[in-house]
């Protein structure tokens, strides 16, 4: 292999990974994971030729739209790349999506009359679900774990940060890190666990509580499960379906 | 009918089937084409091997053979069909209440027939739902309520019309009102899959029953927190159900989850026909159990009275359906068949 061809698998795997970073916000997996993405070209001027699918036609527009323009935005933030372009196929959307990205234009600016704003709101939503699954999945790692709900309750994110949980438990710290600045400011002293109204938790009536956002993770996961199948009937994959996605410990 | 290895009689009601012409002779468009594509998704994605179709059978079934795959074959002792229009998909509509209607007519004892109505039709379609009241005596509708209308790509159970149709719906002794949530609806920067705005009729309309489809999936978690406060919300386990068979895992956490916010009083099961097919869907349900770790994490339990209220009960009491003399009718022609 020359130096010029393992410098462009290079790149190429560099992008890839910057897509695994890029999530489904309905499902709150990677776009990647998910076999969404099919192709992803380096061409001679560093541009970047994106390709993907989605498990249906009807596959609601704006979550199309929403990871098109994260996956141009997490390419596009790769210091050498010089131009992006992603392209969705066999959807009923796509010629308006796809004109959209590429033209850099905004959810409101691409579908005109059809939407009435941009997509932070329902953007935020699914930001909250996933928050709230990521919750769960810890403290009830952290309850089998021993950690009392007056613990838990007073925990600041400097304590969760400094936990010593093994690597499951590290895993899911990581995983609640990254949305917990959506309910509240994350200085170190905050509280570590919020609801999603950005509320104090009660050590009385914690189990309950956890108990209550169980539904949100059942629901992602049995989409993520619906959406696996179906996109793998559709293509005609060959490939076993992926496990199920260990968001709770075992 | 199903019977138990006590010999104990399940009296089985399908709350959800079609009778639909998804031919490429009948699609008006490439969305027609997708349509039935992405069901025939559904089910090569989730039935057993055994129990696949090809996809001519799919597009397009006759009489007999659903008659046959719902009550001969399968443990089916009578069936809701569902309208439903999509006119813009559909040459003559994907299955329009004068098809279902030949269905009822060859076999009266085993079919009721569901209407349908969409708010954006106005004066005309409230004239339609008075007529298709009358004449076939509904005692149900179902809303879809993704369906493209021209430029329209859907409605909201709260936008004013859909209010003057349900009220209207209620005044013609209309009370099961069947949802099914599509993944279109303007603006399309909101959430297409939103349950909220059943939570608000349910309230409105006390007396009308809301038996939503596909028990609010994907939005389970949002469905399951608006029925525990409504008492007229129901889930139908069209979709769920199925994941019985390749993914039992997912299927226990979705039906105790239901169990817990919603109580065996208010899932009503639906084979969705001909997505699925009775058989093996009800051989897998009474066979079913919740995995212990499941039940003792929501404290449900799946219990033969439970599968008896799901199978029949709870829609027998939605339908004013006399189970006792209804089993009446079905055994007497069937004996003089056999």
């Amino acid at each position: 292999m020359t130096i010029a061809a393992r410098s462009h698998a290079g790149r190429t795997s560099e992008i890839w990974d910057r897509l695994r970073h890029v999530t489904d916000p309905e499902l709150d997996e990677s776009v990647t994971e998910l076999g969404f993405v099919t192709t992803v070209e380096v061409d001679a001027m560093d541009h970047i030729h994106i390709q993907f699918r989605l498990p249906t036609y009807w596959c609601a527009a704006n979550f199309a739209f929403m990871m098109a323009d994260d996956m141009r935005a997490a390419a596009s933030a790769v210091p050498w790349v010089r131009g992006v372009s992603v392209v969705l196929g066999e959807h009923m959307y796509a010629d308006k999506i796809n004109h959209g990205i590429s033209r850099g234009l905004s959810f409101q600016e691409a579908f005109g009359s059809e939407a009435t704003g941009d997509l932070s709101e329902v953007r935020r939503t699914f930001l909250l679900k996933a928050f709230q699954r990521r919750q769960e999945a810890l403290l009830n790692h952290l309850m089998s774990q021993g950690y009392t709900p007056e613990q838990l309750v007073t925990m600041i994110l400097a304590e969760l940060r400094a936990l010593s949980v093994g690597k499951q438990g590290q895993d899911l710290v990581g995983r609640y890190l990254e949305r917990r600045e959506i309910v509240g400011p994350c200085s170190p002293d905050a509280l570590a666990f919020l609801s999603a109204e950005g509320r104090h938790l009660q050590a009385e009536g914690l189990e309950v509580y956890v108990k209550g956002l169980r539904r949100v993770g059942v629901n992602a996961e049995f989409n993520g499960a619906l959406c696996r199948g179906l996109l793998s009937v559709r293509f005609d994959m060959t490939t076993p379906l992926p496990e199920r996605p260990k968001m709770n410990p075992p | 009918m199903f019977k138990t290895k006590d010999g104990e009689e399940i009296f089985v009601i399908d709350g959800h089937t079609h009778f639909w012409d998804g031919s490429p002779q009948n699609q008006k468009n490439v969305h027609g084409k997708q349509f039935i594509d992405c069901f025939y998704a559904y089910h090569s994605n989730l039935s057993p091997k055994e129990w696949l179709w090809p996809k001519e059978k799919f597009e397009k079934y006759d009489a007999q053979t659903m008659h046959d795959d719902l009550f001969v074959h399968g443990y089916d002792d009578m069936a809701i069909l569902q309208s439903t229009y999509l006119s813009d998909f559909y040459k003559k509509g994907f299955n329009n209440i004068e098809r279902n209607y030949t269905m009822k007519k060859a076999y009266p004892d085993r079919f009721i027939i569901n209407g349908a109505f969409d708010p954006r039709d106005g004066e005309r379609g409230l004239d339609q739902l008075r007529a298709d009241a009358e004449k076939y005596k509904l005692k149900g509708v179902k809303l879809y309520t993704a369906e493209w209308k021209g430029d329209s790509k859907g409605y909201k159970l709260t936008d004013p019309a859909s209010y003057r149709f349900l009220e209207e719906a209620e005044k013609l002794g209309i009370k099961n009102i069947h949802v099914h949530k599509g993944p279109t609806i303007l603006p399309l920067n909101r959430d297409a899959f939103d349950v909220a705005d059943v939570d608000d009729v349910a309230t409105s309309f006390q007396n009308l029953n809301f038996i939503i489809e596909h028990c609010g999936l994907p939005r389970l978690d949002d469905f399951c927190w608006i029925a525990t406060q409504e008492t007229n919300v129901y889930g139908g386990l069209a979709v769920a159900l199925p994941f019985i068979h390749t993914r039992p895992g997912y299927f226990a956490h979705v039906i105790s989850e239901l169990l817990f916010w919603l109580g065996e009083d208010k899932l009503l099961y639906g084979s969705d026909y001909g997505i699925w097919t009775p058989k093996w869907l009800i051989e897998k349900f009474m066979a079913f159990e919740l995995p212990d770790d499941v039940a003792k994490e929501t404290g449900v339990s799946l219990s033969p009275t439970a599968k008896k209220k799901i199978l029949g009960l709870n829609a027998a009491r939605l339908y004013d359906v006399d189970i006792a003399s209804q089993k009446q009718k079905l055994t007497t022609p069937l004996a003089v068949a056999s």
